[in-house]
């Protein structure tokens, strides 16, 4: 990136496509190529800022100028003001909601201020497709490291040590998980990438793969060594075109480096992926179902144990971590277990990735330390409610997940925290509902979702979310009575306790947790006045 | 094998390591209610899904409840079967199941043989919550000449899935759909007819509930026998008298072959006959045509094709039509013995009591389904009329003789009618896996040495392990004979003989596990595979108790062959006996 | 449902496909996915070719057809529409926006038009959750889409 004066960087993630950001590029292209300053400035799509209300998005560095809401036709303009002539396009800046005032760079706006980015480290500065950017920004030094001059137990140590959890929802300890699967003998064992990112209103795997598909990669292969798996599967939703192709494109570039395949940097350890396509299943991102579907059958979960680590992909032991999770891992190798674990709470570490949508005035992507408070992240790196309405709700990890209310503004976000006020981390989902939301309706609309996604092999999940949507249906149409809310409560109740998988464990969550805020259904129990 | 100690209901229990908790419950007398579940031991069968959740138990320390039948002990573990905890959560998922599930038991066939209707009064379900007018899973009826599938009443236990592929490995059902709609289906939700079903009924056999079900023709049968211009026979399968008792509370095993020939008389059947003897006239063709081959064979002729095959088992037939079509010319052309006695009935039978064709109806009583299927194969008709004209099972005669208020307990045991009502005990043993090959070993043995067989009873062929190996001595010619019972070993087999593998003379198939005896118009075992080996015991001690042992010294087969049919493969018997195969694929 | 019959092409198409995963019935899903871009849809005679070349059950194809909802057994409609029902655009009114197309189009969801031109669909989540509510005709995504826009968005597509 040295030789250029300054950099106009473009998000190229999908919403940012979807408003024409392509054309945006090409714009750019033309009038510096009009100019003359091909040899000054560079044009670089990236992967996502994060500031999807805005987009696109057009950032300049190295003065980390933030124009938003960018026009094909704005682009002269950039370049004839910004980059010829050194003055900021005023117009274009981001402005406070607030204080209404211009803000001239990304580093003072509320949205970035709060966020600590380690998933998300390079998302929006680096080139996704050109593997020198990555490595310019340290990549595959972790895994030289590691290849070169660890013992694979040293390196699960460093990450248990990290205390870094899953980020797929369960949040069960990665570098316990990784030394299962270390312990398994076999001839052959796998590292799974899940990315069949499929809850509605998720898309940070998305946004990695698209943004950063090397740091995933290099983990895989980081996995692949500690655990003794030559062969790594990236498990990914074909609804992901623009991810398959980066994912591609990096994997030939880093194979092309001699970074991914036999004998990587002389160290005797072999790696490669390949990518297998998801095919429009929720429940596949259960890890035993996405074995079944990565083994080409329907994608139903199978009981556990045996876990994957032990009995996996056909039939070795398998270690299946989501996207975020790997897209950790270089850089707790690169820092230190103890930097990451300094991040976060007690026994949530480093950073969540959040996908913030709703009713809100920053929609976008986040990254935030484990720790910080839904208010601080709604109402300040949020930006507060859309029209100036009343916060009513957020909902997290979405079908999982559960409805949380002012009452829980304050509670600092973990894993821990989350379930035991009646939600869940999930992949990270945050919808903010205002005043006009109805929360039974929120919950019906999950369960709606649960039902059309329960792969039906267990009873209770495929037969009792039906029922738990019906009975939210007569709520709705103001014919509930009071026995309801118990036979919701108790059926609730029984489903989590007995349904096989991960998916049918937690899909009564969004009732439970409605019922816990009570008002709600109070006022639509016996009437339709909620439907606004 | 190492062993651990858990604790269930305040009561330690040794267990070896791998066991489930289901199976450890059992030990010490707890039997915690399964529905997916299906264990045959003796069969190597198991249906495992965990997909019902009624088995649930509590496992201290764990956060959910724990499916008893896949949930494997560890050392230290504290069970709960029966706390509020677990049986809210049974009842509640038992409540769920039945609010998909149609209300139609007073009516449905398998009232008093389901699964589910026995669960829902164990556990004293009185009322099913649910909103008003729930909405359920409905699926077209698909009818087949041997089964019905009425899919509303699936409950998604999967062990006709796991029996179709895994088990027989016939394909013809798969889980389809997903979520509230997913169901067991042929592809494209299209008629079993259409698909490579082979009718073998082992779906209808394990199905706990109304699902799966036999296609019933007893109305015709009793329309028939209350028809004074016709003439109505009957025939009985060996595995018949071997289970029928079953369905009377007798003890698996108990033979009943005279209660059953008097019931039948008693029915108004008027001639009581054996499909026994047909079975030793199969062995008269199916075993003078295994020496041929292997004469020939032995000769030298290079186009001879061996091993022979039986071909007694429609099941069998269907599936080597649709899956060896390459194979045709190996198995036994003879015809099954219900088809033998059809065709012997029809056309010798008839004219001894000078009656037409048309108006002798010949029954069969078998233990199987596709059966039904055979008997309306149309190169088994003439001019339209069947050779066997209706087919109906076990279970089905069990409930014509109860609704007929006839007390089969007290009856006094009677004699078959003579011609076609002697046999021999190679006969009997058809019943069983194994069975046929022995009987066809003890004819031929005597027809290719001239010598008389000391040692009748063949050990080395009985025995319930999907595939078995032999060879038998005939006086210096070793003769490899080759068993598998249920199509999927039935499969490795023939795979084998494709590939050159294995080099057999003769090899028996029955489709069935257990063969007749484990057929799907047997009662119902409900996951008991001893049930199925004291049937095999039973088929063993009647043969051991016959005079006659060797079909070929069955005196009205004798009588048969100098009066009618000439000599076995005989152009009038190639005409009568014989039949010819169909690639499914060209139809 | 519709009836496909293969030409030898069409035959030789999806023979290929399965010999480039060299039959393999682990990777069925990825050659669905192929033969679904190939003939835009898998009809029963393109599920029968499959599982005549890698040796499985057509009921196991089905079934695994049935399972996915990427998969569809009947064809596109010209210009095939999806709407976002990601919880982001059911918040922002994607309910509403579903409704006037099955209005308009008088068809429903999973549906084609008479004519063949539209095909109707929802799909969770696209991640355009700034555009909310989000529909896509074909590639184009069409954000912050209210329901009465939907007449002239439609009219926009002539042919």
């Amino acid at each position: 990136m040295a030789q250029f004066k300054m950099h106009l960087l473009v998000c190229g993630g999908t919403g940012c496509r979807a408003s024409q950001s392509e054309i945006i590029v090409e714009n750019l292209k033309s009038e510096i190529k009009n100019l003359g300053l091909e040899n000054d400035a560079q044009v670089v799509i990236t992967g996502c800022f994060g500031f999807c209300e805005k987009g696109p998005i057009v950032k300049i560095v190295p003065d980390n100028t933030f124009y938003t809401q960018v026009k094909p036709e704005d682009c002269a303009e950039i370049v004839r003001e910004h980059i010829l002539k050194g003055r900021k396009v005023k117009r274009l800046l981001y402005e406070d909601p607030e204080t209404q005032k211009h803000i001239e760079d990304s580093k003072h706006m509320n949205f970035y201020q709060k966020q600590i980015r380690i998933a998300l480290r390079n998302c929006g500065f680096i080139d996704p497709e050109n593997i020198d950017e990555y490595i310019a920004r340290d990549g595959y030094a972790a895994l030289g490291n590691i290849i070169t001059g660890m013992s694979p137990q040293e390196a699960i140590d460093i990450m248990k040590k990290s205390g870094l959890r899953g980020r797929g929802g369960g949040g069960f300890p990665t570098g316990i998980k990784w030394e299962i699967a270390s312990k398994n003998k076999a001839d052959q064992k796998y590292v799974v990438c899940n990315a069949d990112e499929g809850d509605p209103g998720a898309f940070m795997d998305r946004s990695i793969l698209e943004g950063d598909p090397h740091s995933v990669i290099e983990a895989m292969a980081i996995c692949g060594y500690c655990i003794g798996a030559t062969k790594g599967i990236v498990y990914i939703r074909a609804e992901y075109p623009l991810a398959i192709k980066r994912l591609k494109i990096a994997a030939r570039q880093s194979r092309a480096y001699g970074l991914l395949g036999q004998d990587i940097l002389g160290s005797g350890f072999s790696f490669d992926i390949e990518l297998r396509y998801g095919a429009g299943a929720f429940v596949c991102g259960e890890e035993t179902a996405l074995i079944k579907s990565m083994e080409g059958l329907r994608g139903e979960p199978t009981v556990k144990p045996p876990f994957p680590a032990e009995k996996g992909y056909l039939g070795k032991p398998t270690n299946v971590n989501n996207v975020e999770t790997f897209a950790n891992v270089p850089a707790i190798f690169l820092k230190g277990a103890e930097w990451f674990s300094s991040i976060g709470t007690a026994k949530s570490k480093g950073t969540k990735v959040f996908a913030l949508a709703g009713k809100i005035n920053n929609v976008g992507l986040i990254e935030v330390p484990m720790g910080i408070t839904l208010r601080e992240v709604i109402f300040e790196i949020g930006g507060g409610i859309k029209d100036g309405k009343k916060f009513k709700a957020v909902q997290t990890g979405g079908p999982s997940g559960g409805c949380l209310t002012e009452k829980h503004l304050d509670t600092p976000i973990d894993f821990d925290n989350l379930i035991a006020a009646g939600s869940m981390m999930g992949s990270g989902g945050m919808i903010v509902m205002d005043e006009d939301d109805c929360m039974v309706s929120v919950a019906k609309f999950y369960l709606e979702f649960t039902v059309e996604e329960s792969c039906g092999k267990c009873a209770p999940c495929r037969i009792g979310n039906k029922r738990l949507h019906e009975i939210l249906e007569k709520i709705c149409s103001g014919k509930g009575v009071e026995a309801d809310i118990d036979y919701l409560k108790n059926l609730s109740r029984v489903i989590k306790d007995t349904a096989l998988c991960g998916l049918g464990q937690t899909s009564p969550n969004p009732v439970l947790s409605t019922i816990e805020c009570g008002a709600c259904y109070e006022k639509c129990k016996f009437t339709a006045i909620h439907v606004q | 094998m190492e062993k651990i100690k858990i604790t269930i209901d305040n009561t330690e229990v040794e267990v070896s390591k791998g066991a489930t908790i289901y199976h450890a419950a059992k030990q010490i007398g707890i039997d915690i209610p399964v529905l997916c579940y299906l264990n045959l031991e003796h069969l190597n069968i198991e249906n495992r899904p965990g997909g019902c959740r009624i088995c649930v138990v509590e496992v201290e320390g764990r956060r959910n409840l724990a499916p008893s039948c896949s949930t494997e002990c560890t050392p230290g573990m504290v069970v709960h079967t029966h706390n509020l905890r677990v049986m809210n959560a049974r009842k509640t998922v038992l409540e769920l199941i039945l609010s998909d599930h149609p209300k139609e038991c007073l009516v449905c066939s398998s009232s008093g043989q389901c699964d589910l209707q026995k669960l829902s009064q164990m556990m004293g379900i009185r009322e099913i919550h649910a909103v008003e007018n729930a909405e359920m899973s409905t699926y077209r009826k698909d009818f087949s000449p041997a089964l019905r599938r009425d899919m509303d009443k699936c409950i998604m236990c999967r062990r006709c899935e796991t029996i179709c592929n895994d088990v027989q490995t016939v394909g013809a059902l798969s889980a389809v759909n997903r979520g509230f709609m997913s169901v067991v289906a042929p592809a494209f939700e299209q008629d079993l007819v259409d698909s490579p079903c082979t009718f073998c009924g082992q779906c209808v056999a394990v199905c706990p509930t109304g699902a799966l079900t036999p296609f019933d023709d007893t109305a015709k049968v009793i329309r028939a026998l209350s028809d004074p211009s016709k003439t109505v026979i009957v025939q009985t399968a060996p595995a018949v008298r071997a289970a029928l008792g079953e369905e009377f509370g007798l003890e698996p095993g108990t033979l009943v072959t005279g209660k059953m020939v008097a019931a039948l008389r008693s029915l108004g059947f008027d001639k009581v006959f054996d499909t026994d003897f047909a079975a030793d006239l199969t062995i008269m063709e199916e075993g003078t045509e295994l020496l041929d081959r292997i004469g020939r064979y032995l000769s030298g002729e290079k186009d001879v094709k061996l091993p022979i095959l039986t071909s007694c088992c429609p099941a069998w037939v269907n599936f080597f039509e649709e899956y060896y079509p390459d194979m045709l010319d190996i198995p036994s052309t003879a015809r099954s013995p219900q088809q033998m006695f059809g065709a012997i009935a029809k056309n010798y039978y008839a004219d001894l009591l000078k009656v037409k064709r048309e108006d002798l109806v010949v029954v069969s009583v078998m233990p199987c389904l596709a059966k039904k299927y055979e008997c309306q194969r149309e190169e088994f008709s003439t001019n339209g009329n069947r050779d066997v004209d209706f087919s109906i099972s076990t279970r089905e005669l069990a409930s014509l003789i109860k609704s007929c208020n006839i007390n089969f307990d007290s009856l006094t045991e009677e004699e078959f009618d003579q011609p076609l009502g002697e046999s021999t005990g190679a006969a009997v043993i058809f019943g069983a896996t194994g069975g046929v090959i022995e009987a066809a070993v003890r004819t031929a043995y005597e027809l290719f040495t001239g010598k008389k067989l000391e040692k009748i009873d063949f050990k080395e062929l009985r025995g319930l392990d999907g595939i078995r190996m032999a060879t038998v001595d005939f006086n210096g010619t070793p003769i490899h004979i080759g068993i598998a019972h249920q199509l999927g070993n039935a499969r490795k087999l023939l795979d084998g003989i494709r590939s050159g593998m294995y080099n057999f003379h003769a090899i028996e198939i029955m489709a069935c596990p257990g063969g007749c005896i484990g057929g799907a118009g047997q009662p119902l075992h409900h996951g008991h595979s001893d049930i199925i080996k004291a049937r095999f015991d039973a088929i063993y001690r009647e043969d051991s108790q016959k005079k006659i042992r060797k079909s070929h010294e069955n005196p009205f087969i004798i009588k048969l062959y100098e009066e009618f049919l000439g000599h076995p493969l005989s152009e009038k018997s190639h005409h009568l006996l014989h039949t010819h195969y169909f690639d499914k694929h060209k139809k | 449902m519709s009836a496909l019959i293969l030409q030898d092409c069409h035959k030789k198409t999806i023979e290929e496909i399965c010999i480039y995963y060299k039959n393999d019935p682990g990777d069925l899903i990825k050659i669905l996915h192929k033969a679904q871009t190939a003939f835009g849809y898998l009809p029963e005679s393109v599920q029968r070719e499959i599982a005549f070349h890698l040796k499985i059950s057509v009921a196991k194809v089905y079934g695994v057809v049935t399972f996915y909802s990427f998969f569809t057994m009947t064809p596109k409609g010209k210009h095939p529409i999806s709407v976002c029902m990601g919880t982001a655009c059911y918040v922002r009114g994607a309910e509403k926006v579903l409704d006037e197309l099955k209005d308009q189009l008088r068809i429903k969801v999973g549906g084609v038009t008479e004519n063949g031109k539209f095909s109707l669909d929802c799909l969770r989540c696209v991640g355009a959750c700034g555009l909310a509510p989000v529909l896509l005709i074909g590639e184009k995504v069409y954000g912050r889409v209210e329901a009465s826009q939907i007449k002239g968005i439609l009219d926009s597509y002539q042919d």
